[in-house]
């Protein structure tokens, strides 16, 4: 039995249509993530799944009851807001204890459900202070703790983390996970960064201009993008997209790259079928950085893997990699190679690429090709 | 030459301060004056009135004059000073201060909270009601009243100024509930909260400054009310406004400056009071909106 489904919902403002046939669905336990660009919608349809606004048309359930019409209150749902939203008149016992209180749970259970979920959130010695004496982070836990001390069967969280400094958001996001794992509920996660939803995520749900532009699990986007956006708009450094013209080599086709004064045709495997009605046009190949790298003896020979020695334009250290880039058709492609191969920028290296993974796409409907 | 600049900016904000303390206490002097001269005749003979400077400090300390204006003045035909006036304010004013805060408080509530289709042209309604002068409501009010059958009583004088001062104080907290993240309102939805509990739960917790300022405008309007009280009451349920014009204008004989000034100043002091306690959170809450946090 499916955890949420949402079918076909729309929602207009004043005529202006918002969320144009969102269809999703999730299993039990389930950690959805819904990522996208600003103002594509996200908070919207989180709403629309909490009840504080309606759709204009389509369905939501929530386990196995029709939502559309039941109040907030009565979706069996808890939320985390992007602000937070603690009430700033009461302490945090009082904000854990407000939705119990109003559901009319005996005090002394209350007592009991305050005190387990500072324990599990390391809020107890915070009970007492209001909001205002509270740092960023210590916020956060608490609009978590009201969120999880009433066991709901869905949680949504609207950009929780997008108020915190770096360091901090990573230490919350490990910690979403690990409640997550330990309570088993499933979650519906807005966010707009693309690595919180790789590494939160069991679902993704990558939105654009109020449509789901692919709905799959973090690796199923990553390495298979539905299209153009979806290739570009998740990982970091984003994937490389390299105008190039398809050539026929050998018995498949393949790619006609140049670099320097020396021009590379790499055959793509398994490229025959797709490629084949794009011979002489120019498509967009795309590649990501880390599938282009020093090169290696011990894979050489392999079909998929392609050397070529290209000037390097520019270095930049990250530490555990060297980001290198390297003009190839007239732009700059990222080349994610170990420091200790990393040669200078004006010198020219021997690059790796590692072709089974590449993907293509039509310059002009921005749809996967192959 | 740093140092010559510094010092050069150190004598200008120097003269800078003189001035605008200079001004300061001469605008000072200015709203001063009059409750200066009020307050020292009013603690004066009449014979000193009449001999003496209008700024001169009174020889001798009298309270006659303030123990007749509140027991024995004639407001009128009858005498027995304006103590009776005072209550008849007292009792109209506090439960129309009241209700017109706690209705602005609850149409601010609902205009932003809960914005329902229309809700702006309703506020847009509300805004005018601030524009129109007492004059022109006062025949269809005067109708209205009589219809109730509410007219010349304490309940209809406190029925005008409701409705008269719902359009201010809604207003006010309109103003300030927009300020407050919407948020808020929604993570109480979820925690199941409704219309009302939201409201009192949350919402008005987070009122006080506002509450003050609602409270300070419409004490001061409604008790210093003067058009409403003359038209809409009669007799011995009149203000005390009322009953101050009718003190200075009874004619018996001489005119008594120093009963005038102590009416005069009985009548302004629950203002001032008012003021006083409670006029910094005036300025905090009318600036809350601005300055966050
Ligand atoms: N109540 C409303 N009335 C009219 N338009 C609205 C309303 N709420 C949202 N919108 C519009 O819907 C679009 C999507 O808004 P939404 O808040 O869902 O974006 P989002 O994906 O959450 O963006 P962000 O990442 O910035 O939070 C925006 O263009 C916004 O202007
Ligand atoms: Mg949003």
């Amino acid at each position: 039995m499916g955890a949420l489904s949402i079918r076909n919902v729309r929602k207009s403002y004043h005529g202006n249509e918002i969320l144009k046939g969102i269809d999703l669905e999730i299993d039990k336990g389930e950690f959805l993530i819904l990522v996208g660009p600003s103002g594509c919608g996200k908070s919207t349809l989180l709403s629309m799944i909490a009840g504080l606004d309606s759709v204009t048309s389509g369905e939501i359930r929530i386990g196995d009851r029709v939502v559309n019409d039941l109040s907030p209150k009565d979706r069996d749902i808890a939320m985390v807001f992007q602000s937070y939203a603690l009430y700033p008149n009461m302490t945090v016992r009082e904000n854990i204890s407000f939705g119990l209180q109003i559901r009319k749970v005996p005090a002394a259970e209350q007592a009991r459900i305050v005190e387990r979920v500072a324990n599990t959130l390391q809020i107890g010695h915070l009970l007492d202070r209001k909001p205002s004496q509270l740092s960023g982070g210590q916020r956060q836990r608490v609009a978590m703790g009201r969120a999880i001390s009433r066991e709901p069967s869905l949680f949504l969280f609207d950009e929780p983390l997008s108020n915190l400094d770096a360091k901090l958001r990573v230490e919350m996001r490990t910690e979403i996970k690990l409640l997550h794992q330990r309570m088993g509920t499933s979650i519906v996660y807005v966010t707009h960064d693309q690595i919180e939803a790789m590494t939160l995520g069991d679902k993704i749900a990558v939105m654009k201009a109020g449509e789901v532009q692919q709905f799959g699990t973090p690796q199923e986007i990553y390495d298979n993008p539905a299209n153009l956006f979806v290739a570009g708009f998740m990982g970091s450094p984003s994937m490389n997209f390299i105008p190039a013209k398809v050539e026929a080599v050998g018995s498949g086709y393949g790619v006609k790259l140049e670099s320097g004064q020396r021009t590379h045709v790499f055959p793509v495997p398994g490229g025959d079928g797709k490629l084949k009605a794009w011979e002489g046009r120019e498509v967009l190949f795309g590649i990501r950085p880390e599938q282009i790298t020093h090169k290696s003896e011990s894979r050489l020979g392999l079909p998929q893997f392609q050397t070529a020695e290209m000037p390097i334009r520019l270095t930049e250290p990250t530490g555990p990699d060297t980001m290198v880039l390297v003009p190839i058709n007239g732009k700059d492609v990222v080349c994610r190679v170990h420091p200790a191969h990393a040669g200078q920028p004006g010198e020219s290296m021997e690059l790796m690429f590692d072709l089974s993974k590449s993907v293509f796409f039509d310059p002009a409907s921005e749809q996967r090709i192959a | 030459m740093a140092d010559m600049s510094v010092a050069h900016t150190a004598g200008a904000s120097k003269l800078g301060r003189f001035i605008i303390y200079g001004l300061l206490a001469l605008v000072c002097l200015y709203y001063l004056m009059p409750l200066f001269v009020m307050l020292s005749t009013s603690l004066k003979s009449l014979d000193e009135i009449r001999a003496g400077n209008l700024l001169s400090l009174p020889g001798e300390f009298r309270t006659d004059a303030w123990v007749k204006a509140w027991d024995s003045a004639c407001t009128g035909v009858q005498c027995e000073g304006l103590k009776g006036f005072f209550w008849n304010s007292v009792s109209f004013v506090v439960p129309a201060v009241v209700i017109s805060t706690m209705i602005g408080a609850f149409n601010g509530y609902a205009l932003t909270m809960y914005r329902f289709r229309g809700s702006d042209l309703v506020f847009g309604m509300l805004m005018i009601g601030c524009f129109i002068p007492f004059q022109v409501v006062l025949l269809p009010m005067a109708q209205t009243l009589g219809a109730l059958g509410i007219a010349n009583s304490t309940l209809g004088l406190v029925f005008v100024h409701v409705v008269y001062g719902a359009a201010f104080t809604t207003l006010f907290f309109r103003n300030y509930y927009v300020t407050i993240p919407d948020e808020l309102v929604k993570a109480a939805k979820i925690d199941g909260a409704g219309f009302l509990r939201i409201f009192f739960s949350i919402i008005l917790p987070l009122s006080v400054p506002i509450i003050v300022v609602s409270v300070i405008w419409q004490f001061t309007q409604v008790w210093n009310d003067f058009l409403f009280g003359v038209v809409f009451s009669s007799g011995d349920r009149q203000p005390i406004t009322v009953a101050l014009n009718n003190l200075v204008n009874t004619s018996t004989g001489v005119k008594e400056y120093n009963v005038d000034m102590a009416a005069a100043i009985i009548a302004a002091l629950p203002t001032l009071l008012v003021y006083i306690v409670a006029g910094k959170y005036f300025v905090r809450g009318l600036t809350a909106g601005a300055v966050k946090g």
